[in-house]
């Protein structure tokens, strides 16, 4: 089976101090791999070199397209990049003003990458963006209004609303729980668990919230220092964690 | 008038603005960069279209120019005598006639021919500019064809106004690759794009250049379930009765009773001498 | 029976009578010389030259004269003038150490070699208004005579640079780009910057200064140098094979030295901003000097504030006073056809909402 993701020897410094380094990976079709650490990691970084928002300094990224089969992101130009961007891949940022436009209206922003992608009929676009409102349990009377109007959670959700909509292959989150309430974080990780388990997504979650995690990703890497110290099943990694960060980190929910 | 070159700028100058324009009308619908100059007029006055206008008169010519479609309009007035000062050029009020038309606001009414230049005035070239408001960003944005954005726009208006709100400077996209700002005339004049004619739009203080050659296909941005509609005020002209043509509303007295007038003055003179 | 308005071309042609009659003014009242201008109203002058980037006083003076005081209209003059003269060469770059110094103070030392000179400045004045100049025809007292300065005085700068406390620049060997001669391209290096700020508003360049001293971009300057004088202009003429003097520009130019704590990379140092104006414009070249350095964010490392004045689109494209004249007063033009289709618009969306909100009663 051909990865649709595959990640090789990706390295990234800033100045003297170390993003991330050496990292190698792959991510087989309709798997959710998790990357926890503390911050200052790497794992930020590491996502956004993943995501072509950093230029690493050195490996490769491969992505199994649609059209031409495994290539590497990063020799790609940017118009590539960004058909990419906002056809195949997705990117759910941790805040949702990084990732929506808060001066459209909760349709204009679900519907921005149909048209960006070529969607040119006014009723189906606004269907929808109606239908994913929907889907992310959003009131469909709220699809004219600005998401300025909107609770931190719903932002949320019009995001992830708005990143799914042309059926992503590949999604990037960015701790998308982050700053919530916790009833609201839990009703979240619950629809994304219902959308990822539904659409049959990839997904790469980073988080440094190990619930999140546990309920989301079939695999999980650990991350410090900008190196990779442990990878493996979720429940494994978890419940039986080998490095003694590893075993750190997950004693120090355990008490919490 | 021998102080000046003929048409005013050197002819250094003008084959710098002759390349831009060759430059344009190779690439349709793409800004090209010019080093535009000073002026004897403000900016926002037409400092691009009399540059490119300048560059592009042979004595040979005759040119005339509009503004609001009418000839007789102060600054169409004040160009007209700047080129018949610096070029000694023949001026002309019949759109038939003339070689070189410079126009503010409007595409004249009479379909242009292969022999003509229509020079528009261009305020702000970008179409995207009041989405994203730095240059870096909408270069671009042009570069890598992405439009999503435009579109966002003209949603928004159809949610709000159930019908795409933009009456002038609407934006076109050219022969399939460039969204352009067809400078602001009403969007009656947009399907008059697609001409005869060599168009050439000149932004002075912007310093961009754009063409749109013979024969081009420019298209309208709309949805499929929203078509793009040229509509206009459903009057004929009250002095020639034309039903075709781009009315100015006219208001003729303090109870505000008003008439609606050609707004190309050739245009309505031309069918009121063949009339009469 | 209606008749489209005419005659825009007669009407032209009696405001440009009425406004050449308004700006004579009284014929009681004696007609200003330009040499009047030149001399008296130096400082108006000064601005003129400076934002019409033509070193001319006498053509500036002119242009004041036609424009009847209103110095963005005269700077407007001048630059539609410069436009339509050939362009011979260049010149070599002027060498303002050995400028003949009117004015030049230093805020960061007490004294030093060639000491502070405060020339002809209005800072110590107390800013009473001064009835006995409404009473013509009084000269004023000869003003007292010192041996003139030496013929180098040093930047302070220098002996800053000497202990490597501030950054040294590089020296441009390449022809930078010209303003007037290339369209504006982002991002802009610094001499477009310069060109563009040396030329830029007064008004429009000392507001974004003093936003920076506000905290939108606060970059903790002194002035470590300030001088006026004159300067000689040399130009290399090919056929002669040397340089030769083509005359003399009075310059205003100020440098700063700002605060730089360092960064991981590089120890604390000081970092300059820099000034550089036709004419006696201290204003000017103290704004240009801090905008310059609010400008040098990204080549010192700094972080972006998103303070105004750090953004170089946006300075760039808003501190040309002719530019922003002339498109400010562009909307007084005719625009009655887009008006007109803003009319139509309008119109019917109102109908239609009318016509939603009756059906709607009706229900």
């Amino acid at each position: 089976m051909t990865p649709l993701l595959d990640v090789q020897g990706l390295s990234k410094h800033y100045g003297g101090r170390i993003g991330c380094a050496d990292v190698s990976f792959r991510l087989y079709p309709g798997e959710v791999l998790g990357i926890v650490g503390e911050s200052g990691s790497g794992k930020s970084t590491l996502l956004n070199c993943l995501a072509g928002h950093l230029g690493p300094d050195s490996g490769q990224v491969i992505f199994d397209t649609r059209g031409d089969g495994p290539r590497d992101v990063l020799t790609m130009s940017e118009p590539e990049r960004r058909m990419l961007g906002r056809t195949d891949w997705a990117f759910v940022h941790q805040n949702p003003r990084d990732g929506l436009r808060m001066r459209i209206s909760a349709g204009g922003n679900v519907g921005e990458r149909l048209m960006a992608v070529g969607a040119r009929h006014y009723g189906e676009i606004r269907e929808a963006a109606a239908d994913w409102l929907g889907r992310v349990e959003i009131a469909e009377a709220r699809i004219d209004d600005r998401p300025s109007a909107f609770s931190g959670g719903m932002q949320q959700r019009l995001q992830i609303a708005r990143n799914l909509v042309t059926g992503p292959r590949l999604v990037f989150m960015d701790e998308p729980t982050g700053g919530l309430d916790v009833s609201v974080q839990a009703r979240l990780l619950d629809l994304i668990r219902g959308l990822v388990r539904r659409m049959g997504l990839s997904a790469i979650v980073v988080t440094h919230d190990l619930a999140v995690v546990r309920l989301l990703a079939d695999r999980l890497m650990v991350m410090k220092d900008g190196h990779v110290i442990e990878t493996g099943l979720t429940d494994q990694v978890l419940d039986d964690p080998q490095a003694p960060y590893t075993q750190l980190l997950v004693s120090s929910v355990l008490q919490v | 008038m021998n102080a000046y070159n003929f048409a005013y700028l050197d002819e250094q100058t003008k084959r710098m603005i002759r390349r831009a324009i060759l430059k344009g009308v190779a690439v349709p619908g793409y800004q090209v960069p010019f080093a535009s100059r000073e002026m004897p007029m403000p900016y926002g006055w037409g400092t691009g279209g009399v540059q490119v206008t300048a560059a592009c008169l042979v004595p040979e010519d005759r040119l005339k120019v509009i503004d609001q479609g009418a000839d007789d309009t102060t600054n169409a007035v004040s160009i007209r005598k700047f080129f018949q000062k610096t070029a000694q050029v023949a001026v002309t009020e019949k759109t038939g006639e003339a070689t070189i038309i410079q126009t503010r606001h409007r595409i004249p009414e009479q379909a242009m021919t292969e022999d003509q230049i229509l020079v528009y005035q261009v305020p702000i070239p970008e179409p995207l500019r009041f989405l994203e408001p730095s240059e870096v960003e909408t270069r671009k944005m042009h570069a890598l064809e992405d439009y999503g954005l435009m579109h966002v726009k003209l949603y928004e208006d159809i949610a709000r106004h159930g019908e795409i709100a933009t009456a002038y400077a609407y934006p076109v996209k050219v022969e399939g690759r460039y969204v352009m700002d067809p400078s602001p005339i009403p969007k009656f004049d947009n399907p008059k794009l697609e001409s005869s004619a060599l168009q050439l739009f000149g932004a002075g203080r912007e310093q961009r250049i754009y063409a749109v050659p013979p024969y081009t296909r420019v298209v309208s941005l709309d949805f499929e379930d929203h078509p793009f509609d040229p509509s206009k005020a459903p009057h004929p002209c009250a002095l020639c009765g034309a039903e075709d043509s781009y009315l100015d509303e006219v208001i003729t007295d303090d109870a505000g009773s008003r008439m609606f007038v050609c707004s190309d003055t050739d245009y309505c003179a031309s069918r009121r001498e063949d009339a009469a | 029976m209606y008749v489209a308005v005419k005659g825009g071309e007669r009407a032209i042609d009696n405001a440009h009578a009425w406004l050449a009659e308004e700006r004579r003014g009284d014929l009681g009242v004696a007609e200003m010389s330009i040499a009047q201008i030149r001399e008296q109203l130096a400082l108006a002058v000064a601005r003129v030259m400076a934002e019409g980037s033509l070193y001319d006083p006498d053509l500036a003076a002119l242009a004041i004269k036609q424009a009847r005081g209103d110095l963005i209209e005269a700077v407007f003059l001048i630059r539609a003038y410069r436009t339509t003269l050939p362009r011979f060469g260049a010149s070599l770059p002027v060498e303002t150490d050995k400028m003949a110094c009117d004015r030049r103070i230093s805020a960061t030392f007490k004294d030093l070699p060639g000491g502070q000179i405060l020339g002809p400045t209005f800072d110590y004045t107390h800013r009473l208004l001064d009835f006995a100049l409404a009473a013509e025809g009084l000269a004023p007292a000869p003003a007292p005579q010192a041996a003139a300065a030496p013929d180098r005085l040093p930047h302070v700068t220098d002996f800053l640079a000497r202990e490597d406390l501030i950054q040294p620049e590089a020296d441009g060997s390449a022809t930078p780009r010209d303003l007037t001669r290339e369209p504006l391209d982002f991002p802009a290096d610094r001499p477009l910057r310069l060109q563009a700020l040396t030329r830029g508003d007064e008004g429009f360049v000392l507001s974004m200064a003093y936003s920076t001293q506000r905290g939108y971009g606060r970059n903790h300057p002194f002035v470590g140098e300030l001088r006026i004088g004159r300067v000689d202009v040399e130009m290399d003429i090919p056929e002669l094979g040397f340089a030769i003097e083509l005359g003399e520009v009075v310059l205003t130019e100020c440098e700063t030295v700002n605060q730089f704590m360092g960064s991981k990379t590089e120890p604390p140092q000081f970092t300059r901003g820099y000034g550089l104006v036709f004419g006696q414009s201290e204003r000017k070249a103290i704004s240009m000097a801090l905008v310059d350095r609010a400008m040098r964010w990204e080549e010192l490392g700094e972080d972006n504030v998103g303070a105004p004045a750090q953004d170089q689109e946006f300075v760039l494209y808003h501190s040309d006073n002719v530019q922003a004249t002339g498109f400010l007063e562009h909307i007084k033009l005719p625009h009655y056809v887009d008006f007109q289709s803003e009319l139509e618009l309008i119109r019917r969306l109102r109908a239609e909402a009318a016509a939603s909100q009756t059906q709607e009663a009706a229900e």
